[in-house]
This record gives C-alpha cells, sequence and structure tokens, in this order.
C-alpha cells in the first residue's frame, strides 16, 4: 500500500514544473549568496577623523588607522561645524577626535588623550568597532614607546604578550559560523514544514476526507507524505555539502555518517513537530503563520545568531525545547571540531527525547480530531 | 456621494473574517511581542559569565592578580584550572568552555625583567564573533591589571589614552538596535502581506467578482480590507512601544507625533505595496510566497537588525536602499533613539512618500489592466 501512495506522491511531485528545480537550485544560490549578506564581521565602518593637531605623530596615527582596512576613512579638514552632525544624519559611524596640543603633550608631559565617539544605536558594531580603533591606537603606542625608549633608554616597564588563539578557526572566517546554520535552516524547511503543508493542502481540497474513507491507515498515510520530504531532504543536504565544499572548501572533519545519522534524528523530530502543527491547523495560511511563528522562535532561541551562553537563563531554558539548538551545535561541532557520536550523546538523546515528544502529541492530537 | 453605511458593512465583514480566524488573530497580536523580546534579549553581545578554565605553571603574584581580577568582573567565571595543554582540546570538543588562559613559565619574574611573559586566551573560534568578544574583554581587563603594576613600578613614557564614549546608548543594550527593525518587520508583515493575502483569497474564492458587480465602488471594497490591518497594525506599534520602554527600557526620547506620523506614512507605503502584490498574484500561495521571498526575506537579511549591511558586497548595499522598510527604520532610529525632529529625517519622509506615490500608481495601473 505504501509503495502506491509513494508513487503518487512522486508523481505529484515531479509533475509539478516549480518543486524539482526548487530543490536543485535553492542549495546553490542559497550557499553562493547567504553567507556574502549573512556575515557578521563588522567592516568598512565610516570613521570621521577630526584632527584638530596636524602634528608628525597624529598623521602617522592617521596613516595607521587607515592601512588597518575596517574603516572607510572620512577626514574633516577644518573642525569648524559641530563634530557630531555627521553622526546626528547618519553618515558616520564613528568619530576619532585628536584634540590639539596631541603631539606636544605626549612630549613633554609622556602621555594625550584620544576622544572616540562610537554611534551605539547598534551596540554589537559600536563595541566591536571602538574595539578595533582602541587596539591601533594601542599598537600605534607601543611604536611610540620603542622609539622612545631607542632615544632615551629607561627602566622597561613591565610587559607581557597577550596572544590570543582561535582554536578550529584561526581565520575566523565567519562562513564557517553560517554554513552550519543555513544547512540546518534548509532541512528545517524541507523536511520538517513542507510535509505538513502538503497534509493541509489535502485538507483544504478535501482530498484528506477521500483518503479517510480507504483502508489506508493513518501510519502509513503520514509515512507516504515524510519519506518522499525526507529523501528530497538528503539531497539537498548533500548537495549543500558538495557544494560549500566546492565554493569554500569547507568540509566536515568528523565522519560524514555521523552528520547524516544526527540530521536524520533531527528530521524526525522536526517533522513530528510540522505534523502537531498540520493536526491543528485548517487552512494553508493558518499553517504558514503558526510555522513562521515557531520558527521565529526557535531560530531565535537556538544560538544560530547569537551564542547561547550569551542569552538571558530563561531564554536558555526556553531554548532546550528548540531542535534547531542541538543540531546547529552538533552540525558545528562535526564539521569544526570532527567531534565524534560518542563526545555528543547529550544532543543525541536530546534531540530523540524531543522526536519523541513531538510525534507521540501528533499521534494523540490526531485521534482526537477524527473523534 | 456613497452613502457611509456599506463601507462600514464591508469594515465589519473584513473584521469577522479575521477575527473568526482564531490561530490567525492571536498570531497577529502575540507574534510582534513574541519578536520583540526575542530579538531584544536574547541577541546581545553582552558576555555573561564565560566559563573560564585556567593552566598556570608559575602561580605568582602576578598570574594570581590576573584571576582574581577576572573571577571579580561579571564577564567571567574562573571554572577550574587544568594541568596540560592536552587536555584543553579534548574540553573544547565538548563544548561549554568560554575560553582557556595559558600562562607562560615564571610569569611575573619574566614580566618584570626581560617583557618576554606570555598569555595565551585560546578561544573556540567556531563562533568567530563570540571568540572575538571574549578575547577583547579579557585583554582590557588583563591590561588593566599590568598597568596596575606598572604604576607601582613608575611611569611608563608615551602613554596614550583614548577614551570611548558610546553615543545614545552608553550600555550598549541591544534593544536600541532591534526594536526599530522589528517595528518596521511587523508593520510590513501585517500591511503589506496580510492585505495581500485577504484580496487574493477573495480572488481565490470567486467571491472577489462577486463583490465587484454589486453596486459598491471598488475603490470603496479595497479600502474597506485595508482599515483592519491598519488598526491591527496601530494595537502592534502601541503594544511595541509599551513593551520597549518598560520591559527593555528603551526609551522614546524624541516626538512621539512626529514618531506616529512616521509610522502613518509607513504604513500606507506597506499597505500600497500589499495591493499591488495583490493586484498582481491570483492565489493566496502565490501572494504568499511573493511577499514573504520579496519582502520579508529581504528585510529580514538586509535591514541591518542581524546582519551589519555595510559589510556586504555593494550590490547588497544598494538593494538595501530599495526596500522601504530600511528608510523607515533608519528614521525611526533618529526619532526614537537618537531623539532628532522632524529636518534630521525629512530625506526619509521624502523618500518613503516618493515610494507610495509610485506604489500606489503602479497598482492602480494593475487593477486596472485586471478590469479591463
Amino acid at each position: 500500500m505504501l509503495r502506491y501512495l509513494l508513487e503518487k506522491e512522486f508523481k505529484q511531485f515531479f509533475r509539478n514544473r516549480f518543486l524539482p528545480r526548487v530543490v536543485i537550485i535553492f542549495p546553490f544560490v542559497a550557499l553562493a549568496i547567504f553567507p556574502l549578506v549573512a556575515n557578521m564581521e563588522i567592516k568598512n565602518i565610516r570613521l570621521l577623523i577630526v584632527d584638530h593637531d596636524k602634528s608628525i605623530s597624529s598623521r602617522r596615527l592617521v596613516d595607521k588607522i587607515n592601512s588597518s582596512g575596517y574603516f572607510v576613512m572620512n577626514e574633516e579638514p577644518f573642525a569648524s561645524s559641530p563634530i557630531f552632525e555627521k553622526m546626528e544624519k547618519g553618515n558616520t559611524d564613528e568619530i576619532l577626535e585628536i584634540p590639539a596640543g596631541f603631539e606636544r603633550s605626549l612630549m613633554r608631559e609622556s602621555k594625550a588623550d584620544l576622544m572616540i565617539y562610537a554611534n551605539a544605536v547598534n551596540g554589537m558594531k559600536a563595541a566591536l568597532s571602538s574595539a578595533y580603533l582602541s587596539q591601533i591606537i594601542a599598537d600605534y603606542n607601543q611604536e611610540l614607546r620603542q622609539d622612545f625608549e631607542m632615544i632615551t633608554p629607561s627602566h622597561s616597564p613591565p610587559a607581557f604578550e597577550i596572544i590570543p588563539l582561535y582554536l578550529y578557526n584561526p581565520t575566523m572566517k565567519s562562513v564557517f559560523n553560517m554554513i552550519p546554520a543555513l544547512l540546518v535552516m534548509m532541512m528545517a524547511m524541507i523536511c520538517g514544514f513542507l510535509p505538513a503543508l502538503n497534509i493541509v493542502a489535502e485538507k483544504e481540497k478535501g482530498t484528506m476526507e477521500q483518503m479517510n474513507v480507504t483502508p489506508v491507515n493513518k501510519l502509513t498515510f503520514i509515512l507516504s507524505k515524510l519519506i518522499p520530504f525526507w529523501i528530497v531532504g538528503f539531497v539537498v543536504l548533500s548537495i549543500c555539502i558538495f557544494v560549500a565544499w566546492l565554493f569554500y572548501d569547507f568540509f566536515p572533519i568528523g565522519t560524514l555518517g555521523t552528520l547524516y545519522l544526527f540530521v536524520a534524528v533531527f528530521v524526525f523530530a522536526m517533522s513530528g513537530f510540522g505534523l502537531v502543527v498540520s493536526n491543528y491547523a485548517g487552512s494553508m495560511q493558518q499553517a504558514m503563520f503558526i510555522m513562521f511563528f515557531f520558527v521565529v522562535i526557535f531560530v531565535f532561541l537556538s544560538g544560530l545568531y547569537t551564542p547561547f551562553v550569551n542569552m538571558p537563563k530563561w531564554a536558555q531554558l526556553l531554548g532546550h525545547i528548540s531542535p534547531l539548538k542541538y543540531i546547529i551545535e552538533v552540525i558545528r561541532f562535526i564539521y569544526l571540531k570532527g567531534s565524534s557520536v560518542g563526545e555528543m550523546l547529550p544532543q543525541l538523546f536530546a534531540l530523540m527525547g524531543l522526536g519523541i515528544f513531538f510525534n507521540g502529541w501528533a499521534v494523540i492530537s490526531y485521534k482526537k480530531t477524527n473523534q | 456621494m456613497m452613502s457611509k453605511t456599506p463601507f462600514s458593512a464591508f469594515v465589519r465583514k473584513e473584521f469577522y473574517h479575521i477575527f473568526r480566524d482564531r490561530w490567525t488573530t492571536l498570531i497577529l497580536l502575540i507574534m510582534p511581542m513574541m519578536m520583540l523580546l526575542l530579538l531584544g534579549f536574547a541577541i546581545t553581545t553582552e558576555v555573561k559569565n564565560a566559563q573560564i578554565l585556567v593552566l598556570d605553571p608559575s602561580r605568582d603574584e602576578a598570574t594570581r592578580m590576573i584571576i582574581n581580577t577576572l573571577e571579580a568582573s561579571e564577564y567571567f567565571e574562573i571554572k577550574g584550572e587544568v594541568t596540560s595543554i592536552e587536555e584543553v582540546e579534548t574540553l573544547f570538543r565538548k563544548g561549554d568552555i568560554g575560553m582557556v588562559l595559558v600562562f607562560s613559565e615564571h610569569f611575573s619574574d619574566k614580566m618584570l625583567h626581560t617583557g618576554k611573559a606570555q598569555v595565551q586566551l585560546i578561544t573556540d573560534g567556531s563562533d568567530p564573533n563570540y571568540a572575538l568578544t571574549v578575547t577583547q574583554y579579557a585583554t582590557a581587563i588583563i591590561g588593566g591589571v599590568v598597568q596596575e603594576f606598572s604604576a607601582a613600578q613608575g611611569s611608563i613614557p608615551c602613554q596614550i589614552h583614548s577614551d570611548v564614549r558610546f553615543m545614545y546608548n552608553p550600555t550598549l543594550k541591544g534593544g536600541y538596535n532591534t526594536v526599530p527593525g522589528v517595528l518596521g518587520m511587523v508593520l510590513m508583515l501585517i500591511c503589506a502581506m496580510m492585505t495581500s493575502i485577504s484580496i487574493a483569497r477573495e480572488k481565490e474564492f470567486g467571491t472577489m467578482e462577486i463583490l465587484l458587480v454589486s453596486p459598491v465602488k471598488p475603490i470603496v471594497i479595497i479600502l474597506s480590507k485595508t482599515v483592519p490591518y491598519i488598526l491591527i497594525s496601530l494595537i502592534n506599534l502601541t503594544t511595541i512601544l509599551l513593551l520597549s520602554v518598560f520591559v527593555l527600557k528603551v526609551p522614546v526620547t524624541g516626538n512621539l507625533l512626529l514618531f506616529f506620523l512616521l509610522a502613518l506614512l509607513f504604513i500606507f507605503v506597506s499597505l500600497s505595496l500589499g495591493l499591488l502584490v495583490s493586484a498582481v498574484a491570483k492565489s493566496q500561495m502565490v501572494a504568499m510566497l511573493i511577499s514573504g521571498m520579496l519582502m520579508m526575506l529581504p528585510v529580514i537579511l538586509l535591514s541591518g537588525i542581524i546582519f551589519p549591511v555595510e559589510s556586504m558586497p555593494l550590490f547588497f548595499q544598494w538593494l538595501a536602499n530599495i526596500i522601504p522598510a530600511n528608510w523607515f527604520i533608519r528614521a525611526v532610529k533618529k526619532v526614537m533613539i537618537q531623539g532628532l525632529g522632524f529636518g534630521a529625517i525629512s530625506f526619509e519622509l521624502m523618500i518613503l512618500s516618493g515610494m507610495a506615490l509610485l506604489l500606489v500608481l503602479l497598482s492602480l495601473k494593475a487593477f486596472k489592466k485586471r478590469l479591463d
């Protein structure tokens, strides 16, 4: 029985002009374009430099900032107008003010002040960009000090080196952070939600009633809806892995078997959730809205965009019901750290638990609607 | 002149349609709040209680001081010690730790005399932004400790002190950026998406034809469709404002009247966009896809709520400029957060008005074509 139903689903799938193309083209486009856009790096910070001093020292500092590459420079030759005007207009993100007498006070009193104003409406951007700038200034300061000590050797002050080391991703490519997230999003949409929408569509068209009066039992019917999308999902996943390797030279350090195993468990949980929604929704519009609502919650609580540990406690607690949280961790682990199944048992059990919970709920609520 | 009754009857009909669908109503009213709270609270770059492990072979005054200062700050929590560098790898593979601090041997001694002391900050680069922020916080704190040491040793030559001031948002709260973004997203979603879907549904069910042959003018029918969504958007606007002021503690520093004027203009733009989509789309599914793919997704990705637009390739920055929501979000930031007046947002208002005019003309044209 299942075989005929599957045949029907596949025929419907391939008869649709739109869907098969989406399945092939979408992963390519998504992986090619998304990492370009969905990038948390802060670049091209618009920096306005107001140099009241115009000395050799201040020029050297400006040149050093210029060559760092983080900033798009904009210099105010005569700081006549109020310096915040540009920031208010939104034309500049950060202002560095070098006060008059900067060099002189550096030479005479051996210390000088600088002012940095950052537009902090976007707090994260302000924090990172001012940290970049402070770092450059500190480097410059170090250079100056070395020059100074060459001329007048003195007792060297206590010093040590701080060496940052970024494991697994030493060049700090944010693509490595985004691709696992993209994989997860795609799997959630294709294997979790499309089958549910498909079932709701049958309800709306009235063909669901017809299915209900046939001898097909519920499990067979649901499997006939899920299996095609599972297959499609794994095809898409394979294409994504291939594209990530082709375009970004990004391939899991761990085994592919581990990756597929975890994704399979995740898909089981996600389609269970989709089924729950399909039981409650009466129309496509409703189903879309309910899904959209929960996807937003799941995604934001999963640590996809921001580190999970940074979230407030209540959000972390809520985040534990998001299957996306576990799978994103797992995929990042497999891709970047090559973790094995044994090291990720908590995530495996959590995903299994969620899968059983959602699918169990789906079965129970399904019976109810038929009473 | 059309009497008032058919219009109000139509409006009532639309309200029935909306409220009869419990789920959609609930989601329309609750989703904006959820989004605001999640984005406002969950998306934060603040480092809190990052777990630190220490590998300290020297155990002297300086290292102890550094460790204690880190522990005392609210950003870090010393979780324990490791004894070998090999252990670090296995710990990171399991996750959970934010940073490992590795001191070189004879730290104090080297620091004071040769200047060759080293401390390594090992973080997990699989999340680059987090790794970077944690490293920067730690560097700043450790730098402070060495300053104290230096002060005890006498003055250091050539000190440049840079004073950083965070304008408009001194405590770097995430909400200042997300509230305007969520406003743009929600108003767009409700006005454009819902209007287009509800008109497309009438078309799909064939009831649009019936309405059009009634003696009521088509423009009245269309207008009556927009009224409920304008009302719902205004309710959402108010709840978002209340939540942001009282829960997220993001104040409205500018003129409230100007703010509502701006919001009304944007609602008008979104509605005309929705009308344009509904004129093109023949079914609910198509309307949903068009508004989802061409309106929601670009707004989420290109509005700077999550991803900074300036870091994107030029093409996307250019693309971001034709999205109405972005101009609205930009203006809201100026009025709400920066507390600027009418003059500062006149350019944004002009662009939005231009867009509204263009969209209304286009959708009128599209509707006419359909009736021919």
